[in-house]
């Protein structure tokens, strides 16, 4: 079939279950893929690793031309980029937090353990709606400081905003997408709000780190203040849902995986960077260069799109060997799960002791459980792929 | 014919980082035969980098530093044993205590030692230090914590210009005397060091350049010493960072090709002879070796960084135990890093290889920054100052000999990255700090000269 409409073909919601095959056309076809809509498609490792810490490729949407608001510091470049994400990383992590992450462990448990409880043999139950959504909202929530009672609030808007970020191919019979401005806009303005209210009497929570902060060289500005939380709250919870999801349906698909990880349990955290490698939360990002370029052989001009393709690098055979195997012993395992060079997960020790915490107590679980169906229904969206449930028999 | 390199009988004289990680490594390639490590220290393998760092602010003793082991080498230690010669026809190390060890193959790893203060007797002075060891570290970190009223630092390279910056973090007065224009500038050349000498002087490091000590004054301990431009610096404490010297004395009568820059090997680590033949059962890794590099024109390097010791241990002993076809080239590119005053420092590529530098990323004023190192329009060195995730980058242009400048379109990127000046690498024989990393030539030295 014609390598322009790869794009096209992957994030066709008929495509969700087993993307797998179309990155290897892609892998075939590259590296650096021309669309029919004017972007560029790159699916191999060494490429999309380069391009990842290549200071020319810019993260922020206004390098195409988009008009919008200073976007959070996802989607800057430096050294904007670098500022805030300093700034938000001084409540979360070292040098000035070195303890916060490990700090959760007793508490993740503890959340862990009570949504298990209702897991009894013989029942019905979605692993998405009641385990792996659950336990990183709590998280999240608890770490910013938001009440766990408004999820269904910022549930809509959330979602809203993980649509408008998807990668789509361009359609010009659709509608600019002006939901998930709004949505930002009004999910800001509630964890503002949250914030203000702790100013002068701080919590232990990031928000109230974030407005009681004494100097004001250090200060983030309420609009980058709005933007940050927005970011943090999302990035949380709508990655780390996907991790536990794939592991639970992957881990059922493959007994004989399961059985050996619960023989040899200090495998789990090697099985997690499997999982990343193999089933990634994030299937694909943007980028857009800064000036023309030439990309391996391919001249690729300023401002147009260039997808990357993280989850078709985890699949490169290039880099690593028997790729589409599931090897939870795999080393030398350098996936691009996480991303990689300045943008490279700022989540990635809470995310992956999440994983460690859900996965380790749903092994026993899954041992005498069955999937109720293969594939399981999916997420619309292409670049946080997903299932949306996961009913599964106990 | 394979299957025999795994067995028999491996030597590593040296049990410091390079020594413990062919060790290691001898090990996961298979080799199930004798292996023995001889070190003159009297301790197990420990790290050496903290000791200008952790450890001389108190966070870390000298005596913790021990390198973890990533698995049991399965070796016979000789610790706290010399090396005094190896008979390369008998195949056999001799040891101080007269012993002698058979070997089937030899790995030499016996890194490098401080240079000492060149007057013996002012440097036996109390007070008077040099940084190398553990021992070192630990009567350092001592005299530093019983507070001194000025410590002087000789030499303002890597080290020295550590050592200034932990003693500035523990609110010491510090004077660094360097003969050259400024610090690090043998490492970093022009620009980079004039940004060495704004953050030291910020910091409150009286910092003397273009001088040297001429002597070092005190009856029995150390008062002060006199300056070449006839000033004296009173002082409690004196730090001797003049660089390294490396520890080939003990194959002066071998035959190998060991001289002052280190014991030259192919790109294989396998050591040269006096008369440029290679031999096939001695190999040689970390800080004593001088190696060849394509990169960087076949010249032999000479390197003093600590990932350098790990990358060619591994490679040599790989190739100690692998033939020919299977054996690997160490090719890897030299990084090193530093943090001082309150600056995180990392190098790729042979900054010193430069005529011309761009800042391609960032800038001085604002303390971060990507510099990149071009020689005869090619990229062949970066430096980054509080950016090293940019660091990757510059390094596949290194590997890939991209053109220099560095291509435009990059974010942050500095108003001056297109202007390239000159990289102003001095001559190092005007420096009192030795370079990190230097070119040695393409030949291997015929004989030993005495240092
Ligand atoms: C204070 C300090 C700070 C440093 N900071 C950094 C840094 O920030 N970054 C970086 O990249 N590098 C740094 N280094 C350099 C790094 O520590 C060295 O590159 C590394 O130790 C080299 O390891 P090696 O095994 O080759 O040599 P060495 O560590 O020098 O070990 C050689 C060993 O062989 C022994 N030996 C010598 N002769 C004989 C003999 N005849 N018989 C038996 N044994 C013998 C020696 O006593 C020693 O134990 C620093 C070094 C020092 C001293
Ligand atoms: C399994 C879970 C997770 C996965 C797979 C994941 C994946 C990623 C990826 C691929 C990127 C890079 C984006 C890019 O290059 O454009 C990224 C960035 C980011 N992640 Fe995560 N993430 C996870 C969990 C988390 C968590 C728990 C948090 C917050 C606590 C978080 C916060 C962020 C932030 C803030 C960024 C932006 C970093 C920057 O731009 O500098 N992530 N993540």
């Amino acid at each position: 079939m014609d390598s322009a409409t790869l794009l096209a073909r992957i994030t066709d919601y008929a495509s969700r279950p087993n993307p797998y095959p179309l990155y290897a056309e892609l892998r075939e076809a590259g590296p650096v893929v021309p669309q029919a809509d004017g972007s560029y498609l790159i699916g191999t490792y060494h490429h999309i690793a380069a391009l990842l810490h290549d200071p020319r490729m810019s993260a922020d949407p206004r390098t195409r031309g988009e008009m919008t608001h200073k976007p959070p510091f996802l989607r800057l470049d430096d050294p904007e980029h670098h500022r805030l994400r300093t700034l938000a990383m001084r409540p979360f992590g070292p040098p000035h937090s070195p303890g916060r992450v490990d700090g959760m462990r007793g508490e993740i448990d503890r959340i862990t353990e009570a949504l298990l409880e209702p897991f009894e043999a013989g029942h019905q139950v979605d692993i998405v709606d009641d385990f792996a959504y659950p336990l990183p909202v709590t998280v999240i929530c608890r770490l910013l400081g938001v009440p766990h009672e408004d999820e269904p609030l910022f549930r809509a808007w959330s979602d809203a905003i993980v649509a408008a970020a998807d990668v789509r191919p361009d359609d010009e019979s659709a509608e600019p997408d002006k939901g998930g401005d709004q949505a930002r806009m009004e999910l800001g303005g509630y964890l503002l709000n949250l914030a203000e209210q702790r100013r002068g009497k701080p919590g232990e929570d990031m928000l109230s780190a974030f407005v009681n902060e004494p100097d004001p060289a250090l200060r983030l500005t309420p609009e980058e203040l709005a933007e940050t939380a927005v970011l943090l709250l999302i990035a949380g919870h709508e990655t780390t849902v996907n991790l536990i999801a794939n592991g639970a349906l992957t881990f059922l698909r493959q007994p004989e995986q399961l059985d050996r990880l619960r023989r040899e349990p200090e495998l789990l955290p090697r099985a997690v960077e499997e999982l990343l490698r193999y089933e990634p939360p994030v299937h694909m990002r943007e980028r857009i260069p800064h000036a023309d370029m030439d990309i391996a052989g391919t001249p690729v001009p300023r401002g147009v799109p260039v997808i990357l393709a993280l989850a078709s690098g985890n699949r490169d055979p290039q880099r690593f060997p028997d790729p589409d195997r599931f090897d939870p012993a795999r080393q030398d395992n350098q996936h691009l799960g996480f991303g990689s060079g300045i943008h490279a997960c700022y989540g990635g020790p809470l995310a992956r002791l999440e994983a460690y915490a859900a996965l380790g107590a749903l092994l026993p679980h899954l041992a005498t459980a069955s999937l109720v169906q293969d594939p399981p229904p999916y997420r619309q969206n292409a670049m946080l792929r997903g299932p949306r449930h996961l009913p599964v028999r106990l | 014919m394979a299957g025999d390199l795994k067995d028999g009988l491996i030597v590593i004289v040296g049990a410091s980082l390079a020594g413990l990680r062919a060790a290691e490594a001898l090990r996961e390639e298979g080799f199930t035969g004798s292996l023995t490590v001889v070190g003159d220290e009297p301790h197990a393998p420990y790290d050496r980098p903290p000791l200008s760092k952790q450890v001389l602010l108190g966070q870390a003793t000298a005596d913790t530093l021990e390198l973890p082991m990533r698995r049991d080498p399965d070796a016979e230690w000789r610790l706290g044993v010399r090396a005094t010669g190896v008979d390369l026809l008998a195949k056999r190390v001799l040891l101080a205590d007269g012993d002698s060890l058979p070997y089937d193959r030899l790995l030499i790893a016996t890194g490098t030692r401080a240079r000492p203060w060149p007057n013996p007797e002012e440097g036996a002075l109390d007070g008077v230090f040099t940084l190398r060891t553990r021992e070192d570290g630990a009567g350092l970190a001592e005299r530093l914590a019983a507070r001194p009223e000025r410590v002087l630092v000789i030499g303002g390279g890597f080290t020295g210009s550590e050592i200034a910056s932990a003693c500035r973090e523990l609110g010491l007065a510090v004077t660094v005397a360097e003969r050259g224009p400024a610090p690090l500038v043998g490492a970093l050349g022009g620009t980079l060091s004039k940004l060495a000498a704004v953050m030291q002087r910020n910091h409150g490091v009286d910092l003397r350049t273009g001088v040297t000590v001429t002597a070092l004054n005190g009856n029995g301990a150390f008062t002060g010493a006199q300056l070449s431009d006839g000033s004296r610096v009173e002082a409690d404490v004196c730090v001797v960072a003049l660089g390294a010297i490396r520890n080939v004395e003990w194959l002066a009568e071998s035959g190998l090709a060991a001289g002052p820059r280190g014991i030259a090997c192919d790109a294989g680590c396998r050591a040269f002879t006096m008369y440029g033949i290679v031999t096939d059962d001695v190999f040689v890794a970390g800080d004593v070796s001088r190696f060849p590099h394509p990169l960087f024109g076949y010249q032999m390097l000479s390197l003093e960084h600590w990932g350098n010791a790990v990358e060619q241990a591994a490679v040599a002993a790989h190739n100690m135990v692998n033939p020919g076809p299977l054996q690997r080239p160490h090719l890897a590119l030299p990084v090193f890093w530093s943090t001082q005053f309150g600056l995180n420092i990392k190098s790729v590529g042979v900054p010193t290889y430069s005529d011309h530098v761009v800042i391609a990323q960032g800038s001085l004023e604002a303390r971060r920054l990507a510099m990149v190192y071009g020689y005869q329009g090619r990229v062949t060195a970066a430096v980054t100052v509080d950016m090293a995730k940019a660091l990757d980058y510059y390094r596949h242009l290194i590997e890939t000999a991209a053109p220099f400048p560095p291509p435009p379109g990059a974010q942050d990127r500095a108003i001056a990255a297109d202007i390239a000046i000159p990289s102003a690498v001095p001559d190092p024989s005007v420096l009192s700090h030795g370079p990190t990393v230097a070119l040695t030539g393409h030949l291997p030295d015929r004989r030993l000269t005495v240092v």
